[in-house]
């Protein structure tokens, strides 16, 4: 049984009882798509001018968001640690997807959109994150913070992802 | 900026001066260099492939300055092997129990020195596949295959210089390896996977040993 729901931001979205995958954004540490893959029906397609805005505008909103992170009570400066930098957005929900946001250490950021319910997100992030690890950073023809056409890459991505969504 | 820079730069020289006293070769504090280590112990020594990985990414970048095209590329890597391939003969067949110390004196047992005992030490596992050409005008060429070569697990090739194989490292391995024993070769490594979806092996990669011919004219005497 499947419905067809549109929402005012424009997507529509088919929501089926199994819990999927829908795609995934990488942006890097300037705010530029450095990579964009749909793994399931369900998420209507843009532009490909489109996705780079949607990517530019989550990084600045998603740079706001950690300035408005509050100081806690005791948070004093130590010399010895230093503490973990605010995190800013990490989930965006809307009635039909969710939005998980995932932002490395060197700053880029992973985006994966899912069904609402889908469990197990961190794994599916740390699994995706451990491919771009291997199969992206260790590849000599990859240049940093450049459009990601690796095809071993592209290859286990899809087959892992896959996987994922028909558990 | 500027007024700092005058502090700093006398300290600068001062651990340039100190670094340049301290130049030439370095022995550990307790005296045992790399030399003294046991050739044997071998057994348990496993690196690790990321920093492998990180490594032999940086040795194709380096080869890609200043290259004039793929095959020129495939050239420096084969050149960057070739050293190792010759050692390794050396050390593999030290390593061999005393009965089979000998240095292999056919092609088909150099070839299969190659692809099991070096293959072995290199990558822990057997190469995948010995064949010999079945062409009968080309009988000095064999054909190692190997269907995920360690060096390439990480690489993707992009589509534009799909020609390069960066097995070709692997290549200039065996290529000292041939070398060494006394049966001069050159060695290739191509890529035989067709690029399909859903293939098994699309990192599939074929090393192409071509003996030089007094190597194969001898092999015909001594075969009698």
């Amino acid at each position: 049984m499947e419905q067809l729901c549109d929402n005012s931001l424009g997507w529509s979205v088919v929501s089926q009882n199994k819990m999927v995958v829908y795609a995934l954004i990488i942006i890097n540490k300037a705010g530029g798509l450095v990579y964009q893959r749909d793994f399931a029906e369900g998420l209507n397609k843009l532009s490909i001018n489109d996705y780079l805005v949607l990517a530019g505008t989550f990084h600045g909103i998603h740079a706001i968001s950690t300035r408005l992170n509050p100081l806690l009570p005791n948070d004093t400066p130590s010399t010895t640690s230093r503490p973990l930098p605010p995190s800013g957005i990490e989930v965006l929900e809307t009635e039909n997807f969710r939005l998980q946001c995932f932002q490395t250490l060197t700053g880029t950021k992973f985006l994966l959109f899912t069904e609402p319910q889908q469990p197990n997100i961190e794994n599916i992030m740390g699994m995706i994150y451990g491919l771009y690890a291997d199969y992206v950073m260790k590849n000599p023809f990859y240049s940093l913070e450049m459009p990601v056409r690796c095809e071993g890459w592209e290859r286990r991505l899809v087959r892992e992802v896959r996987a994922v969504n028909s558990r | 900026m500027a007024s700092s820079q005058p502090i700093k730069s006398p300290m600068g020289s001062q651990s340039q001066n100190q670094r340049s006293s301290q130049q030439g070769l370095k022995y550990p504090s307790n005296g045992k260099t790399i030399y003294h280590r046991p050739l044997n112990r071998s057994r348990t020594q496993e690196l690790s492939q990321a920093s492998f990985a990180y490594l032999f990414g940086e040795m194709v970048s380096y080869a890609q300055k200043r290259v004039t095209g793929i095959q020129d590329l495939e050239k420096r890597l084969n050149n960057q092997g070739h050293p190792i391939g010759l050692k390794l003969l050396d050390l593999l067949l030290y390593r061999e129990p005393a009965r089979s110390q000998t240095r292999p004196l056919h092609i088909i047992a150099l070839l299969q020195f190659i692809t099991t005992t070096l293959w072995r030490h290199l990558f822990s596992r057997p190469a995948d596949a010995l064949e010999k050409s079945s062409n009968p005008d080309t009988p000095e060429e064999y054909m190692i295959s190997d269907n995920e070569p360690l060096v390439n697990q990480y690489i993707s090739v992009p589509k534009e210089m799909n020609q390069l194989n960066c097995a070709a490292y692997v290549a200039g391995i065996v290529e000292g390896c041939c070398d060494g024993a006394g049966f001069p070769a050159k060695v290739t490594a191509h890529s035989v996977g067709k690029g399909e979806e859903g293939e098994l092996w699309p990192g599939k990669t074929v090393f192409l040993v071509k003996f030089q011919d007094e190597v194969v004219e001898r092999e015909a005497f001594l075969g009698r």
